[in-house]
């Protein structure tokens, strides 16, 4: 179908969008517009105005600030996929993107939009939640920041309010010498995943572990972090039964399910995947001694 | 016609406002001016008319073609400032001031198919023809960074594509073939 009549706005700074989106009742943000736009030609949803971010200067762009690295929330997910920076120090973030949509939409797609958005399924924000990353927000009543896990509340819904936008996301990388893996399963690749796990690992020169995260993406309505799978791997050497106890914390997860993919399936699943990506993130590990 | 409303005005005059009569008489819209297929023009066109519409309806562009809607076909994919883009994911007024390319603009300036093209024809690599102008801007974008694309290179890029025809083999046939053609050509 064709959108809904709307009103069409392209601010040029971060100031004229935030007045915008007071004066205006009802508008939406429009970024990469990869998910809103279908949502607008399906007429989920009928905004009266559409502000749009593609012209507001200093939004995009990848920059590394104080051992962070700070990703503009209209940095595309294409520059995220072949930025240097972000394959040397944000190596899971690099593996997670290549399962975001395809090529072609990832020209236009972007990591804000994709944070703001929040689809279960979706990569980054699992990968946001993964790395504890920080998100910094404009609103009328000026700048805060909030915590990865304080801004995804629920089933797509953020705690953006009203009028408030998201500047960009900061991310500290993990040592020299972890490990991590992004794991996925779809049906074909480039659909929306049914789940996916993100690990990192990290251990002392003795090969045990001292910091774990262990993230589901599309098994709840917001991305999880399993911090009794991360406790399962914590002082360990990661040894085969190790890791089976840690996939079995995941399969343990509260999971939704649909007609298509029932929730005993998503925990199956979570089981399976967390003790690939477990095993895998191992072996990425660089210890001095292990 | 309502040409007050969706008239394309194109400097090179060769502009189509057949779909002006649909729109109701209170649609608002904007000018933008941008180059399509390396010729500016200068329209006003609804605001919330997607990319894909305006090139079909107003510049008479029905090389691309429109399939779901929401960005899963492929169909309709174009390039935008010398990338792909899904052009039912963008509004026309959302590409003021950018560079669009067509299927249309593949072919040679005498008219003749370019390297790619060619290859579909010898390979079969198309049968109905409706997911081909997406396809084959994909695979020109593709083969102009990665000139020595392996297969699952091919079959990544082909993945934002759907053909319901040719199980595909003959688009990845054509996509090697062509890049083997360039390279040697080079």
């Amino acid at each position: 179908m064709k959108p809904p009549a709307f009103r069409y706005h392209a601010p040029r700074s971060l100031d004229e969008a935030l007045e915008l989106a007071v004066a205006l009742p009802n508008s939406r943000w429009l970024a990469g517009g990869q998910s809103l736009m279908p949502m607008l030609n399906f007429r989920l949803v009928s905004p009266e105005h559409l502000i749009d971010l593609n012209r507001v200067e200093g939004l995009a762009g990848i920059r590394e600030v104080d051992r962070a690295i700070v990703l503009g929330a209209m940095t595309r997910q294409r520059e995220i996929e072949f930025s240097p920076l972000v394959r040397a120090q944000l190596p899971l973030l690099a593996e997670a993107i290549h399962w975001v949509g395809h090529p072609q939409t990832r020209n236009r797609g972007t990591i804000g939009g994709s944070l703001c958005h929040l689809d279960p399924s979706a990569e980054q924000p699992t990968v946001a939640l993964a790395m504890d990353a920080t998100l910094s927000i404009a609103g009328p009543n000026g700048r805060r920041e909030l915590a990865m896990r304080d801004f995804a509340l629920d089933l797509m819904t953020s705690a953006l309010d009203d009028g408030e936008l998201l500047v960009d996301v900061r991310i500290v990388p993990w040592a020299p010498g972890h490990g991590g893996a992004f794991v996925e399963f779809a049906r074909r690749h480039g659909d929306f995943a049914i789940i996916s796990v993100a690990v990192l690992l990290e251990a002392d020169d003795g090969g045990r572990i001292v910091r774990a995260s262990i993230t589901l993406g599309g098994v709840a309505a917001t991305p999880v972090r399993v911090a009794a799978a991360e406790n399962c791997l914590l002082g360990t050497r990661v040894a085969p039964e190790e890791i089976d106890a840690a996939a079995k914390c995941c399969a343990m997860v509260d999971a939704l399910g649909d007609p298509q993919v029932p929730a005993w399936y998503r925990q199956r699943l979570a089981n399976t995947l967390a003790a690939r990506a477990i095993s895998l993130a191992h072996s990425r590990m660089k210890t001095t001694r292990s | 016609m309502n040409s007050q409303h969706i008239a394309a005005v194109s400097e090179a005059g060769d502009a189509r406002t057949d779909d002006a009569s649909t729109e109701p008489a209170s649609e608002p819209s904007r000018t933008i001016t941008l180059s399509v297929n390396g010729r500016r023009q200068t329209c006003q066109v609804s605001e919330r008319k997607h990319l894909a519409d305006f090139l079909r309806q107003d510049l008479a562009l029905t090389g691309t073609h429109v399939g779901c809607e929401h960005g899963v076909c492929g169909a309709c994919t174009v390039w935008v400032d010398g990338v792909t883009a899904r052009s039912c994911l963008m509004l026309a007024v959302q590409t003021d001031g950018s560079d669009v390319r067509t299927v249309e603009s593949l072919a040679l300036d005498g008219g003749g198919l370019s390297v790619l093209q060619q290859a579909f024809q010898d390979h079969h690599g198309l049968q109905c023809g409706f997911c081909t102008p997406g396809i084959l801007m994909s695979l020109t974008e593709l083969l102009r960074d990665d000139p020595e694309p392996d297969e699952a290179t091919v079959r990544l890029t082909l993945s934002g594509h759907l053909c319901r025809c040719t199980g595909y083999q003959n688009i990845v046939a054509a996509a090697l073939d062509a890049a083997a053609k360039l390279r040697a050509a080079r």
